[in-house]
């Protein structure tokens, strides 16, 4: 860590972590509704348990994403955050506004949520990922915005290298795009069609611009390969995410009562969205091929590496898998979609965050790295993760691919009803709670080695003392 | 990668390509949003649609179900629930839903069980009017069949 105010990375890892635990936390409960039907009903009802599961989970990788920004960017500008005050302010905000809205969700009916937050007056719940209360997304609105000023304050007077100006047209995107939140027209449609505009040219385009900078950012700094080589790369990575990724969000619009020329348009592109992650993989695995120097952070190393792997599974093989409309005609809506969404949320959003954390945490405490015997256990914990999120995935498509075969793909009278479906696929489902077990063991695993990390912590190289 | 592929072109591809896409990708919204209309029959869009909605977002419906395939998959898509349960004739619908409404949760031991919402007969005939118009959409034939 070269500047004092990286500091204020801190807390907003910390409380990306705490959150992630509840998110799977969350995911257990929902894997095990999934085969008891009535577990924990009527007290959690499953709408709420994946309320928490998936809004735990966008607002940990934001919190993630807002850590690795206030950490890279004086880095990277070289010079010190603009105010680590404000930082420190938006963090509380954010951190409180989303505990009272988990609290929410938990404490009483949806409905009840959305009458004591007047959601009458400015209807934006009830659709999916954006089920927060109207009055919570006006606080992400001020929250992204005092970041942004913050960390746009801080560009400007440094040092714009192309990695941090990547990294805030992302951010910007990330802001703009969601006030598409607070459009909800009457007619189903339209707001299905805008909808995708917050989703979809989240993950599928500006997110693809903050994957992208961060992952450069820990390779120029783990490899040392020249600036020059990596700044290319990272261009043509985000160029391709944006030229297949923008109209491949006509994947999302086959079915929806959008034209039908978006069968085409949506096929085309968004079989080029794999494209940008396979570049991704090449990207690491030839910066760590030609690197100058062997950075002894060789977790945080595994974390980029793996990231690539298995973003490039999750949303480059899967997404292909179920993207072709005559293909997506029975699969959409299916568990395809839902094997796809976990691995690829997994592969590139969650292990990039996992990655920034474990390159800064140590300097952060004052080492260059962690202990041997700590980075042992974190690769291992990487191992156990991605096995575990590998295994979910192919039980979650085998699970499609049952219920394509019995409930979508036959004739009418032929085909089975949804429920008798599920009923067929619950000792797939079963397997499936399994492997989410073993990922919450990932998890312990992996928390397990901060601490070995606190105690061998004089085994660690020590970091040279800020300026 | 070779050098004569520099990092200016790359930046070019970049910038050209997103700017592109972007305004082609407007472009093409500014047709479907006016071919929306006649496909969702917009002229039966009335209040009571329209309050089916807003008690369909308020009871998070979509967060078991699914809604023309996007939402949870916990539960029955509803975008064709219509035909499936109503068999294409409203009143019949109509009295199906009211009473499968009321009879929630069914409380069956190790069944999915679905919440009470304590709808009123106002607001049921709403959300049925909303699931009425929902299946008209021109999905380009989706669902492939009836069970959804």
């Amino acid at each position: 860590m070269k500047y004092q105010s990286q500091a204020v990375a801190k807390p907003y890892f910390v409380f990306a972590l705490i959150l992630f635990i509840a998110q799977i936390v969350f995911g257990l409960v929902l894997g095990m509704q999934y085969v008891v039907g009535d577990f924990l009903f009527p007290e959690i009802p499953f709408n709420v348990a994946r309320m928490v599961h998936t809004n735990t989970l966008i607002v940990w990788l934001l919190f993630g994403f807002m850590g690795a920004t206030y950490y890279l960017v004086p880095e990277e500008t070289q010079c010190e955050l603009y105010s680590p005050k404000l930082a420190w302010i938006l963090f509380w905000v954010f951190a409180v506004a989303a505990v009272l809205t988990v609290i929410g969700y938990l404490a009483v009916p949806y409905a009840v949520l959305a009458k004591i937050t007047g959601n009458e007056y400015f209807p934006t719940m009830g659709r999916e990922f954006l089920e927060q209360p109207t009055i919570t997304k006006i606080g992400i609105v001020i929250v992204c915005l005092g970041f942004l000023y913050n960390v746009g304050m801080t560009i400007l007077r440094g040092r714009k290298t192309v990695v941090n100006m990547v990294l805030i047209t992302g951010l910007i995107g990330l802001a703009v795009f969601f006030l598409f939140a607070f459009y909800n027209p009457v007619s189903l449609t339209l707001d299905k069609y805008f909808w995708w505009w917050v989703v979809h040219l989240w993950v599928e385009g500006v997110w693809e611009l903050i994957l992208g900078a961060i992952l450069a950012f820990i390779l120029i700094k783990t490899t040392g390969v020249d600036r020059e080589v990596v700044e290319k790369w990272l261009y043509l990575i985000i160029a391709m995410a944006l030229i297949s990724g923008i109209l491949g969000t006509g994947h999302h619009y086959f079915f929806i009562g959008a034209p039908e020329y978006w069968l085409w348009i949506g096929s085309v592109f968004s079989a080029i969205e794999p494209l940008p992650f396979f570049m991704m993989m090449l990207f690491a695995y030839s910066m760590i091929k030609q690197r100058r120097r062997d950075h002894p952070n060789k977790a945080a190393v595994a974390w980029a590496l793996g990231c690539t792997i298995m973003a490039f599974l999750g949303a480059g093989v899967w997404g292909f898998l179920h993207t072709l409309a005559p293909v997506n005609y029975y699969t959409h809506g299916s568990q395809i979609t839902a094997a796809h969404g976990h691995l690829a949320f997994f592969g590139a959003y969650v292990m990039i965050v996992l990655a920034i954390i474990s390159y800064a945490w140590p300097q952060m405490k004052g080492r260059l790295c962690n202990s041997p015997q700590a980075q042992r256990v974190e690769i291992l914990s990487i191992w156990v993760m991605c096995l575990s999120m590998l295994a979910i995935t192919l039980l979650l498509t085998a699970a499609g691919v049952v219920q394509v075969m019995l409930q979508r793909m036959p004739a009418d009278g032929v085909a089975l009803s949804y429920m008798i479906t599920q009923d067929a696929i619950s000792s797939i489902y079963w397997a499936r709670l399994i492997s989410g077990v073993f990922f919450g063991l990932g998890i312990a695993l992996y928390l397990y080695s901060f601490v070995i990390a606190q105690r061998t912590h004089h085994l660690a190289p020590a970091l040279e003392q800020p300026r | 990668m070779s050098d004569r592929f520099t990092k200016g072109m790359a930046r070019n591809i970049y910038y050209g390509g997103s700017v592109f896409f972007f305004l082609l990708f407007v472009g093409l919204t500014v047709d479907t949003v006016t071919a929306i209309p006649e496909r969702e029959n917009r002229d039966q869009l009335t209040e009571s649609v329209a309050n089916g909605k807003a008690i369909w977002e308020n009871n998070n419906c979509v967060g078991c179900h699914s809604l023309l395939g996007e939402g949870a998959y916990f539960a029955p898509e509803l975008g064709n629930v219509f035909p499936r349960r109503g068999m294409g004739n409203e009143e019949i619908f109509k009295a199906y839903f009211t009473s499968w409404m009321n009879a929630m949760p069914t409380n069956v031991p190790g069944r999915r069980q679905m919440p009470q919402f304590h709808l009123t007969e106002e607001e049921l005939e709403n959300l049925a009017d909303f699931l009425i118009w929902t299946s008209r959409i021109d999905t380009n034939d989706w669902p492939p069949n009836i069970e959804g």
